[in-house]
């Protein structure tokens, strides 16, 4: 109770703060808007509080939690396959890389890996799911700025990777395939071929987005230097992904880590740019998905031959300890603190997610910024609600 | 900032959409015409479980798995005739009750994986909306109904080891 | 209007009546249907509306149907009297705007010598209709839309009018008709052969014209009064049912209305170069061209509302302040410009 008081003694003060500086300068009243919970701009019901001057932000707090869904309560009192399925629903975008880091924090207190023919293939759909989700930001990038084009042309070709992950796994957005010591079945016949041609129909897309979107004057002019995040304030707030990459820092998850993944097994370029403001992160997140794209076939190149499911008893019983797991996922990086007891389930599941610590910046980025640019700012730091929320 | 537009950029802009409007016009769209034209799922697709009555031994395996638990069992034991003339009567099992409610049912499948004995399988079918709620729990004629729609198990890519499951 | 027949002036009335309502409301209905439902969709890698009639040509009159048939919702704190007429305004502005465009020799609504002058003025009146609907919304994202309105509209008023004085100061009249007339009859150095539609000469006059267009009709990249992501509707979104059929109408009319100006001014508006039937002044244009100049200004107003669509449906928006640096260190001083050049090659030649 007492944290619940400071928090809401400090938002009181800061708004007086706020009102003061208007009424000093100005004399005239501040008008609070309410950017949600309800509203087409925010990726589901994220409500920010905006105390207004004309069109300029005073003063912002997002207010998160419509979306909570109690994960990490739900997982006390489900078995592991269960948690895995619900976990996929964390980010319902890029549904396989959230199961990863579960699967492997539970691999890790079981001390045992997965065959590499399963390493691979989990590589791969992992990759296929932040192509699925980035492309999805591409296309809601426009309709964020106004353009209401390029959104079509984002789902028409994200309905190509998820008909890949239908075919494999089952389910298009919820595939539930990873189980622990491996997956649940191989893939089937053709998928190789199939997903080599629908990576070149990706690069198309990506060249199209960069005509239609990037190369705008006016995608620009919106764009560059609004919402700037220097280097250190980025690393101060816990930002991670592409958000991070975009003001200079280079650390990239997959390349930095040793992990029973397949990414050590393949070369690829980690993008960074220097300038911190919101064109650099949409710009960064354009050159990562055509890098997923031959990432994915220069796996399919070397994809071994063998099993998908290492030896594990039938009913899994995880031994106790605690483990910690993170990845790079599309959003950022993901992580899942695992307590087993040596029962069916988890005793306690804590899940990091990439967003929440994303938004935190949101109060010190949006000061002094008009409504606009609030908009353009959100739709480049790229937040999921579920993500958030959980 | 000056607003000088650079032709390039701006018309480049132009020219995709105006590609991808006459590749429209020439060749169609690449939207399926819902209800006239219907696009089938790949073989695996989640979309219905099917039940064969005859493998369930009601082990209520795949009812507690259940993650909403949404399946419901009943059954009994009845006595069936010896295989062998001279032997003792089997214990076999009888369903009397077994229901999955789809209003419940999150597609996850851990039901199918977990039976033991092969009784679940998974349906590409997905056209089962009814205007009752209460009509979307499927009682077990009805699951014996989809193992019509059970597609064959699709073949493994290369490399694959080669006792794949369905 | 001089037939055969000589009308009595209570026929002559309903006939203009009749006349305006389909001139404002035909394209507005070909222009949502041609050009937002399928044009747009085209653009977008899919069908559009096919259900409704055949290719879906019956979704306008199926869309009219359900506007009409919904609830009158009004907000408690709005003011009622204010909320309702806002837009009515914004419809009128458009039916005053099309009694001074020609559509053939004869077939006009009103001559006035001042045409120009006069349809310059009545465009601004939609720009109250926006404004009293953003306030008397009681939604503080209506307003919002409604001042971003009010600064924008009022901002491009001015390209407007000075794209439009060259085309003046080059036909020497302000009088549509005569306008018309001028460039059917006129020549190009000496050649006649297309006569002298004023896109040639005042191309910079007519860039001008066309942005400053897109902006009072609050199209993308002007849309920030709108501004789907960010304010819902803007001025609009308090409105439901019948009150905003009557916004999408007038704004899909006005683009009509607006490109029918356009052709009037810099394609030629109703005629094809007189040259080719032998006219040289309009007394000897036939009587036919009563019937085909009205078919003429369809084509081109398709054709220029073509153009208006294409560039709102592939660019993103203008940020507020963007777009007034636009307007005022851009567009004016260009069609100041170009006011500066017209004349005085009007002098040399």
């Amino acid at each position: 109770m007492t944290m619940l008081g400071d928090r809401q003694r400090l938002a009181y003060i800061a708004s007086q703060a706020a009102d003061a500086r208007l009424n000093v300068e100005l004399e005239t009243e501040g008008m609070t808007l309410n950017i949600g919970p309800q509203h087409p701009a925010t990726h589901g019901t994220l409500r920010i509080i905006c105390r207004l001057d004309g069109e300029q932000v005073v003063w912002a707090e997002p207010s998160a939690g419509y979306m909570h869904r109690g994960y990490e309560k739900l997982t006390e009192v489900r078995t592991f396959p269960q948690v895995t399925s619900l976990v996929n629903r964390i980010d319902w975008l890029g549904s396989f890389a959230n199961e990863v880091p579960f699967i492997l924090a539970a691999e890790k207190l079981m001390d045992i890996e997965a065959p590499p023919r399963a390493q691979h293939i989990r590589t791969i759909l992992f990759e296929l799911s932040r192509i699925a989700n980035v492309s999805l930001f591409l296309g809601d990038l426009g309709v964020q700025l106004g353009a209401i084009t390029p959104v079509f042309m984002a789902f028409r070709d994200r309905e190509y990777v998820l008909n890949l992950i239908e075919s494999a796994t089952g389910g298009r957005f919820h595939p539930n395939f990873d189980r622990i010591g491996g997956l649940k079945d191989d893939l089937p016949k053709g998928w190789i071929e199939e997903t080599r041609s629908v990576m070149r129909k990706l690069r198309t897309f990506c060249d199209e987005i960069d005509d239609l979107l990037f190369g705008n004057e006016i995608f620009q002019s919106r764009t560059r230097g609004i919402g700037v995040i220097p280097k250190d304030v980025a690393l101060q707030y816990g930002m991670s992904g592409a958000n991070l990459r975009a003001s200079g820092v280079d650390y990239d998850l997959r390349r930095d880590q040793k992990i029973a993944m397949a990414w050590d097994k393949v070369d690829f370029k980690v993008w960074t740019h220097p300038d911190g403001d919101s064109f650099a992160r949409c710009w960064v997140r354009l050159q990562e998905t055509r890098e997923a794209t031959l990432i994915v076939e220069k796996l399919l190149d070397t994809l071994p031959a063998g099993p998908v499911m290492a030896k594990v008893p039938r009913i899994i019983k995880v031994p106790e300890g605690e483990a910690w797991v993170s990845t790079e996922n599309p959003l950022g990086e993901m992580g899942y603190y695992v307590v087993s007891k040596g029962d069916l389930g988890p005793f306690r599941v804590k899940i990091r997610s990439a967003s929440f610590n994303n938004i935190s910046i949101v109060p010190w980025l949006l000061r002094g910024v008009y409504v606009p640019d609030v908009i353009t700012i959100l739709a480049s730091l790229y937040f999921i609600l579920g993500d958030i929320d959980r | 900032m000056g607003l000088k537009p650079k032709v390039p950029g701006l018309v480049k802009g132009l020219g995709v959409t105006f590609n991808t409007m006459m590749a429209t016009i020439t060749k169609g769209a690449n939207t399926v015409q819902y209800p006239h034209e219907k696009e089938a799922p790949p073989l695996r697709a989640r979309g219905v479980i099917a039940l064969r009555e005859d493998n369930c031994t009601s082990c209520m395996l795949c009812a507690r798995s259940c993650p909403d638990w949404c399946i419901y069992i009943e059954g009994h034991k009845e006595l069936a005739p010896p295989r062998r003339a001279g032997g003792a009567p089997r214990k076999v099992n009888k369903l009397d009750r077994f229901d999955i409610d789809y209003a419940l049912c999150m597609y996850c499948g851990i039901c199918v994986e977990v039976c033991p004995f092969d009784a679940l399988f998974w349906s590409p079918e997905y056209e089962y909306s009814e205007p009752k709620i209460a009509d979307l729990l499927h009682d077990k004629t009805k699951l014996g109904e989809w193992m019509e729609t059970v597609p064959e198990a699709p073949e493994l890519e290369v490399g694959a080891d080669k006792k794949g499951k369905k | 209007m001089m037939l055969a027949v000589h009308f009595p002036y209570w026929a002559q009335s309903l006939l203009r009546v009749l006349g305006g309502l389909v001139a404002v409301l035909l394209p507005a209905g070909t222009i949502v249907y041609l050009f937002l439902f399928k044009m747009m969709s085209f653009m977008q890698s899919r069908l559009g509306p096919m259900e409704a009639g055949p290719y879906g040509s019956m979704q306008l009159f199926a869309e009219v149907g359900k506007w009409l048939q919904k609830e009158d919702i009004m907000p408690e704190k709005a003011d009622h009297s204010i909320f309702k007429i806002a837009p009515l305004i914004v419809l009128a502005s458009t039916f005053l705007l099309v009694a001074v465009v020609p559509f053939g020799p004869d077939a006009w609504f009103t001559n006035f010598e001042t045409g120009v002058f006069y349809a310059l003025a009545v465009s601004s009146v939609s720009v109250l209709g926006i404004l009293i609907a953003g306030w008397s919304s009681a939604n503080k994202y209506s307003l919002l839309g409604g001042l971003r309105a009010a600064g924008q509209l009022i901002a491009y008023e001015l390209p407007m009018v000075l794209a439009v004085v060259g085309v003046v100061i080059q036909a020497g009249t302000m009088n549509l008709q005569k306008i018309v007339v001028a460039q059917n009859a006129g020549e190009i150095f000496g050649w006649n052969g297309l006569g002298n539609p004023y896109i040639i000469t005042q191309f910079i006059g007519f860039a001008v014209f066309m942005i400053a267009v897109q902006a009072e009709l609050t199209q993308a990249p002007f849309d920030m009064p709108i501004a789907e992501s960010e304010l819902v509707s803007g001025y609009m979104t308090e409105y439901s049912g019948f009150r905003f059929l009557i916004f999408f109408i007038a704004e899909f009319a006005t683009a009509g209305v607006f490109a029918l100006i356009a052709s009037v001014l810099f394609l030629g508006g109703w005629g094809i170069p007189f040259s080719w039937f032998g006219w040289h002044n309009i007394d000897q244009v036939a009587n036919w061209m009563n019937i085909v100049g009205p078919l003429i200004m369809f084509t081109k107003m398709m054709g220029l509302v073509f153009l208006i669509m294409w560039i709102r449906f592939s660019y993103p928006r203008f940020r507020e302040d963007q777009l007034q640096r636009f307007a005022w260190k851009v567009l004016i001083p260009v069609s100041l410009g170009n006011i500066m050049l017209t004349a005085v090659l009007k002098v040399l030649f």
